[in-house]
């Protein structure tokens, strides 16, 4: 069975991308990742925030309370040379690229499009064979519009479209006003590809110590529905590889989302919670889906039940919110209605 | 071809041609010659060769004794070996200098010459160190500036080797040690060419192998150590021609000409002065300075002080001296002269043809006290009269004595072509950096010549720096303090309140302020008495608001590139594009290998810095009506406002004579007059959700948080914004309780809002205690303050001493000291002196916390209402255990003696108090101010029977006067022994296992921080696997040591290890078990410090997450539970349940390992993660009782 894709010109032999997680920092998982039959890595993130952090945290701590008093005018040796930047990062690359077969895609998570040149560059020298740009983007200045939102992914994609030849895929938020449009300018942008959609983690309120904490949560496949959905309005209408990412976890998500239109799918919970073998059982199901379904090859899957070639378009839009809703009723109706409280 | 200059201070210069030529470097950090081995240690780990192609070994050692004990070895085995060293440091090599130098072995010792600590401790540079070495066998090669050291120190290095004496090369610790000024660098090809090959296997073959075996360091008798010991003799004598055969080699290749006795002056001098050290250049200055008008002065520089070669001595003096006033920077007490008067008059005598030149002696410069042109006038002045004063001071006003020679403080020999600034600064702003840069931009940029010399404060918080350039187109030889200055800069609005900032001004010089008030407000803000010095001086005025740029550009408190920017601007010593081109550079330079980020940041500053640069218009009138506030109040000790408030404004140096104690001893408590206000945020109490717990007033590291309850009657005068509320204690609901805050004294650490465990329920981001800004708070909450003082101390009594929410009610006996914002060993200190002060003698080991404790003007033990409190002391860093153990015997044998007298005269006295006093059992507080009421009892009894007189009672008046004496012994006293982990893991490590091992009552607190803090974070054996010290560049590779369990396995020793921020009910209990323990007990204390590289805001978390990794256990071992029949090893901590990683990484001391050798970090934590597992398994299995 041809289970074979492309994604951002890059001829995938299946449609399973581990993707952004703390898996991806050891050589030796990635390694496993291939032997398992993943098409290609994503690797984690090269946050510009930490490269920043890192940066003044270094310069902090080497001049902290220097020069201040006569017997102590330094505290730390100054070493020849630090690794505050990327250096870690792109070291991982090339030797990800040395071990492996398959593409390796970086990833550059951050949101403002200062620092990203070099880095792209340098992503692109290590021999990443393409760039994700995770714009990690919360925008809570209520003074800020959505035309300023938008221009932020757009002014980051530009530059690093100048710095670099590589493939470009922008991993978006779901939170567009609209989402088709951004699509598009995304496209008109330059950029070739789409990682819909990008997981904001959503901090939780502990009320015993009255504190907003960070809850770190897997995905489940109820979370696969948005990017379904979005992938399957956009293929066939925007000129970008579409990948899906979270809520991946069982072989009828990763076919539901080829269906839909997606180039790849994207995963890392379900690897976090099952191991990389995992990779293995989804592989050889699709494949057995697809046999026992009689399909030819995986690309006659990709994009069937996308909007524009299903059999109820109308499906993905309103009415089909409208529709969910007279269809079901909620417990506390159905309880009213037995006791006749109610309709 | 233009030649290269590099812009370095002394111990660069001395170290860069040390590590080129040794193989062996042994080392030991001490002030000021640490940076010697910071940089021998920081090249090694950088794979940084010798001459030969090797890398040198560089290895700490536990104290320079031990330093000197490897240098020994090394050199007898045959290696070139070093080590640099200075004041008790040196003291402690002293034995082996004469084992190396009676064994005729080469070495050079690089000394950063410094006082020795006598009456006081003192860092600062002068050659009572050096001077204590004279009879050691090496030679003493005096530099006197840092060209100079740079090429003495290969010059002694090639010169021992052909002499076989070792040499000590030394230079004046700071003046030199520190001054940055631009010299021409020796090349490769130099040292090569003057480190003589052969003479060099000759010192290899002299090493001990068992190939060819030779024993060496015999045990002689009268028979024959004699003449053993006069057979080095020729050495000695060819020693001298041998160093001016080697200068005059080194003078072949570098074009520098050295002599051994170095005249310069008048050709036909008849006044001349012969000085070492960096004085001889200020002599020499001021020599050709007055010789130009005609007069014949002039002066000797000697370079070679042993072996004083007379001959040559004489010869070099012009034939037409008439009188000779020889400078010592040493003092001898009770000598018939300073050491290098001595040695002059001799040689005079020995070899002088002609009639004998009046000479006198006279000392100057200690403890790196300024000696200027003014005093060499002044000198040269005496000199010219028929009966000149014999062993003068100068520098001083001896009123005691008359020893001291008046001089001109205005007389100057400053060129006009020098420029001159100077720079006030704050130590956090990043000022001296910027001048340090700044000085090499204009000395590595530009033709001129360039000297910086920096002023720091005597306090690590807040602490204030004055720095002072100079630069022109001459080499500049002027080691003294700017006096006038075409530009003085201050960095500070604040200094204003604080120092007369246009003294240093000359006319028509340059003000720049850093405020936020612009060219057209700022007149007003500034006192009265400045805006008349601007007006008179026609000070050309400006001002520039550097924090409105630091924060635009995100600098935070740092103005350093922003003030820079404004001084080149406003000097002109480059044309501005040019300077910020090279300032830029210099950026990149120093910063760019910490990453981009902050490159761009300074940038930035550097780009936004002149937009708000402006002139001021100087108004014809003076319009402030307001002046600087007195610098202390009126109602301070007398001592105080004539001494001490001297200090603190900066004026010690007029102090006379007999202003100072005469044997080192001052006042306690006198912090409370030094009221420093460096904070910008304090902590304001929030009454109505507060529980009371006591848990700021116990963390705060500088007392500053008070807690007090009391009557609600108290109430009727307080001020109005004095807070008050109900006190909720079970025992005193009707009385009102007020936490208070001393605005004056806080440093803003905000220790205290992250340790209150109470959250405001409408906005949890507030918490019972909350920074606010201190402008609008301060002098509302001094007048709250002052109310709060008045009000009275709870009884000590009724307090369980064991709560903190109890304990903290009592007043600590250790205040406002001068330590680090958020310091985590004070407050240790404040716990201690709260429980026991009033009641106790300390033994204080020389490091940080002798500083904040003991530097003067002022010290933070202080005393309660009753006059007692901690009495303290520091004897030396090595010794501290042995020093406290000296105290209990002391105590304990004055009791015996009054206890003896007390039974012997048990029937006068009245047998009931004797027996009640005798037997009283001192445990609890209530038994000790029984105790306390016993005694005056007692004295009252002995001050009766002394009325009686000897008619009455005839024999007794002697021991009733004797008893009466002591009779203070009879209350319990408590000897503390407290010191840092430098002193108790390594240079004190042999005394406190002593100590310990002596069973005697003592009690002893290290305050571990893991590294040497206070000379800069240096490696001691309690720093822990895998941190970068100095000296562990590369990360620590062995585990920290662990010193309570070599404590336990005696058995009979308390020992605790605690950290008050993770555990603080433990760290009380284990405090009151080791004070109530009959025997020796030890408490390691967790401190969080500067040098572990992270904002000691988070202090407190992290001693959380020490303990909480299992990276620090705490646990109590009681030797009286033993007794008890029960296991005495308690493990007061869980075992570890967040990872070492969590902990570690939120400190630079790992991180920058981890950023600058990955693997060599994940090694190391590999490594370290087994340390911690294996304790924790140990412990356990102790706690379970071995099960």
């Amino acid at each position: 069975m041809d289970l074979s894709t492309t994604y951002l010109g890059l001829k995938l032999k299946n449609p399973l991308v581990p993707s952004s997680s703390p898996l991806m920092r050891t050589l030796g998982n990635l390694r496993q990742m291939e032997d398992a039959g993943a098409a290609a890595v994503v690797l984690h993130s090269l946050f510009e925030e930490q490269v920043r952090l890192e940066s003044h945290t270094l310069n902090e701590y080497l001049t902290h309370g220097t020069e201040s008093y006569a017997e102590a005018l330094s505290y730390f040796p100054d070493a020849p040379e630090y690794q505050t930047g990327p250096e870690e990062y792109l070291e991982h690359i090339r030797r990800a690229k040395e071990s492996l077969d398959i593409p390796v895609i970086a990833s550059l998570n951050g949101v403002s499009s200062g620092w990203w040149m070099q880095f792209a560059r340098d992503i692109e020298q290590a021999g990443a064979d393409a760039l994700e740009l995770n714009i990690y983007y919360v925008p809570t200045d209520v003074e800020m519009s959505s035309q300023d939102v938008e221009q932020l992914y757009l002014d980051a994609l530009s530059v690093v479209k100048t710095a670099v030849t590589i493939p470009v895929t922008m991993k978006l938020s779901p939170y567009f006003s609209a989402m088709g449009h951004m699509a598009k300018r995304l496209a008109d942008g330059g950029a070739n590809g789409l990682v819909l959609f990008n997981r904001f983690y959503q901090p939780d309120l502990d009320l015993e110590e009255l504190e907003v904490v960070p809850n770190l949560k897997l995905s489940s496949s109820v979370e696969l529905r948005l990017p379904l959905r979005w992938i399957a309005i956009l293929y066939g209408r925007v000129p970008l590889d579409l990948a899906l990412t979270t809520g991946v976890h069982t072989v009828m998500d990763v076919l539901k989302g080829v269906a839909a239109g997606a180039s790849i799918t994207m995963l890392a919970s379900e690897l976090l919670a099952n191991g990389i073998p995992r990779l293995m059982v989804l592989r050889s199901g699709i494949e057995s889906w697809l046999i026992d379904h009689e399909y030819a090859s995986l690309s006659q899957l990709q994009g069937s039940m996308s909007q524009i070639n299903c059999a109820e378009p109308a499906a993905f839009e309103r009415a089909n919110y409208m529709r969910v809703l007279s269809s079901f009723t909620p417990p506390f109706l159905r309880y009213a209605t037995a006791y006749g409280l109610a309709g | 071809m233009k030649k290269q200059m590099i812009t370095i201070d002394g111990n660069e210069a001395a170290a860069m041609v040390a590590h080129k030529v040794n193989e062996v470097i042994a080392i030991y950090p001490i002030t000021p010659s640490s940076a010697m081995g910071e940089w021998a240690d920081q090249w090694s780990a950088d794979g940084k060769p010798n001459i030969w192609g090797a890398v040198p070994s560089v290895v700490e050692m536990q104290s320079e004794g031990g330093a000197a004990g490897a240098v020994h070895g090394a050199l007898q085995t045959g290696a070139l070996t070093t080590t640099f060293t200075a004041s008790q440091g040196l003291l402690l090599m002293i034995p082996n200098m004469y084992k190396i130098a009676g064994e005729l072995t080469a070495t050079v010792f690089h000394i950063a010459a410094r006082s020795i600590a006598a009456q006081g401790l003192s860092i600062f540079g002068d050659h009572s160190d050096v001077m204590a070495t004279r009879q050691t066998g090496f030679a003493l090669l005096a530099s006197n500036n840092v060209q100079e050291v740079h090429d003495f120190a290969l010059i002694a290095s090639a010169a021992t080797l052909k002499a076989r004496v070792p040499f000590l090369h030394f230079f004046d610790g700071f003046r030199t040690s520190h001054e940055v000024n631009k010299i021409e660098p020796l090349d490769d090809a130099v040292l090569r060419a003057m480190m003589n090959d052969e003479l060099i296997r000759q010192h290899r073959a002299r090493g001990l192998t068992p190939d060819a075996p030779v024993m060496r360091g015999t045990a002689q008798n009268p028979d024959v150590y004699f003449q053993a010991r006069e057979s080095v003799n020729l050495f000695y004598q060819a020693c001298p021609a041998i160093v001016q055969q080697t200068m005059d080699e080194f003078a072949q290749l570098t074009g520098r000409q050295y002599r051994l006795y170095e005249y310069e002056g008048h050709p036909e001098a008849e006044r001349v002065i012969v000085i070492m050290g960096s004085g001889a250049e200020t002599v020499a200055e001021t020599a050709v300075h007055l010789s130009q008008p005609g007069e014949r002065v002039g002066v000797l520089k000697v370079r070679l002080y042993r072996p004083f070669d007379v001959a040559s001595f004489v010869t070099a003096l012009p034939s037409t001296t008439k009188a000779i006033a020889v400078l010592d920077r040493t003092k001898e007490p009770g000598s018939s002269g300073e050491p290098l008067y001595l040695d002059v008059v001799s040689a005079m005598v020995e070899k002088w043809s002609g009639s004998l030149p009046k000479i006198i002696g006279g000392r100057y410069g200690l403890s790196s006290k300024e000696f200027t042109p003014g005093m060499v006038k002044a000198i040269y002045d005496e000199l010219a009269k028929d009966k000149p004063k014999n062993h003068f001071t100068i520098g001083i006003n001896d009123d005691l004595t008359h020893t001291s020679l008046p001089w001109d403080k205005t007389f100057s020999i400053e060129p006009d072509g020098t420029v001159r600034a100077v720079f006030y600064g704050l130590g956090s702003d990043g000022t001296v950096g910027a001048n340090k840069n700044s000085i090499k931009i204009i000395g590595e940029e530009t033709d001129n010549h360039a000297q910086g010399y920096f002023v720091y404060d005597s306090k690590k918080s807040g602490a204030v720096t004055v720095s002072h350039l100079r630069f022109g187109k001459n080499p500049i030889r002027a080691p003294y303090l700017i006096e006038s200055a075409n530009f003085v800069g201050v960095h500070q609005l604040s200094f204003l309140e604080r120092y007369d900032v246009a003294r240093l001004a000359a006319p028509g010089a340059v003000l720049l302020l850093n405020s936020p008030f612009g060219p057209d407000e700022v007149w007003d803000t500034l006192p009265g008495s400045l805006q008349e010095a601007i007006i008179e001086k026609k000070l050309k005025f400006y001002v520039v608001d550097g924090y409105e740029v630091a924060k635009e550009t995100g600098m935070g408190r740092r103005i350093n590139t922003i003030m820079q920017v404004c001084f080149f601007a406003i000097s002109g010593v480059l044309p501005t594009d040019e300077a910020i081109a090279a300032i830029k550079h210099a950026i990149e330079k120093s910063y760019g290998k910490r990453g981009q980020a902050v490159v761009k940041q300074n940038f930035a500053a550097v780009d936004a810095a002149l937009a708000h640069l402006h002139q001021v218009n100087v108004p014809e009138k003076v319009t402030s009506t307001w002046e600087r506030p007195s610098i202390v109040p009126a109602i301070a000790p007398e001592f105080v406002q004539s001494v001490t408030a001297r200090i603190i404004e900066g004026l010690g140096d007029d102090l006379p004579v007999s202003a100072l104690p005469n044997d080192g001893t001052y006042p306690t408590g006198t912090t409370q007059w030094e009221k420093r206000n460096i904070a910008t945020e304090i902590p304001v109490w929030d009454p109505e959700i507060c529980i009371q717990c006591g848990k700021c007033a116990l963390v705060c590291p500088h007392q500053v948080i008070r807690l007090k309850v009391y009557d609600n009657a108290l109430l009727a005068n307080a001020p109005e914004s004095f807070k008050s509320t109900p006190a909720r204690f079970k025992e005193w609901k009707e009385m009102a309780y007020t936490l208070q805050v001393s605005p004056e004294d806080c440093t803003g650490c905000s220790l205290c809002v992250d340790v209150c465990p109470v959250k405001n329920k409408q906005q949890p981001k507030f918490k019972a205690i909350n920074m606010n800004p201190v402008d609008g708070l301060r002098a509302a909450e001094r007048e709250n303050w002052n109310f709060f003082k008045t009000l009275p101390e709870i009884d000590r009594t009724q307090i369980p001493l064991h709560q903190i929410k109890y304990n903290q009610l009592l007043t600590p006996l250790f205040e406002f000291s001068g330590a680090c914002e958020g310091c985590g060993e004070t407050p240790y200190l404040g716990l201690l002196t709260r429980l026991f002060g009033d009641r106790t003698v300390v033994a204080n080991a020389t490091g940080c916390s002798s500083i904040y404790g003991g530097n003067l003007p002022t010290t933070p033990w202080t005393q309660n209402g009753d006059g007692r409190g901690p009495a303290w002391s520091n004897s030396l860093f090595e010794d501290n255990a042995e020093f406290g153990l000296g105290m209990r015997v002391a105590l304990d044998q004055r009791l015996d003696a009054a206890t003896h007298l007390l039974r012997e005269h048990r029937d006068l006295i009245g047998t009931d108090l004797v027996e009640d006093i005798l037997f009283a059992d001192q445990i609890e507080e209530a038994d000790i101010n029984a105790q306390r009421a016993r005694i005056a009892q007692l004295k009252i009894r002995l001050q009766e029977l002394l009325a009686m007189g000897n008619d009455q009672l005839p024999n007794y008046q002697l021991p009733i006067t004797n008893l009466l004496s002591m009779a203070d012994i009879f209350v319990k006293k408590s000897v503390w022994i407290v010191g840092g982990d430098g002193w108790a893991y390594d240079i004190g490590y042999g005394g406190l296992d002593h100590v310990l091992a002596s069973g005697r009552n003592v009690n002893v607190l290290v305050l571990d921080t893991e590294v040497y803090s206070n000379t800069g974070g240096q490696m001691s054996k309690a720093t822990p696997r895998g941190a970068v010290a100095k000296f562990a560049a590369a990360g620590k590779p062995m585990p920290k040591k662990d010193l309570a369990m070599l404590a336990v396995s005696y058995g009979n020793i308390y020992v605790a290890r605690v950290a008050f921020g993770a555990k603080d009910t433990q760290t009380v209990n284990a405090f009151l078990e080791a004070e109530a323990y009959d025997g020796p007990s030890l408490i390691i204390a967790y401190s969080h410090c500067i040098a572990h590289g992270y904002d000691l805001k988070f202090g407190l978390q992290q001693q959380n997450m020490a303990v909480s990794s299992g990276y620090w256990p705490l646990f109590r071992f009681n030797p009286d539970l033993a007794v008890e029949g029960k296991n005495p090893f308690q493990l007061d901590s869980q075992a570890p349940k967040t990872s070492l990683e969590e902990y570690i990484y939120r400190e630079g001391r790992y991180r920058i390992l981890q950023q600058s050798n990955p693997e060599a970090a994940a090694r190391l934590l590999e490594q370290a993660k087994g340390d911690v597992q294996a304790r924790w398994n140990s412990y356990a299995k102790l706690a379970n009782g071995n099960k």
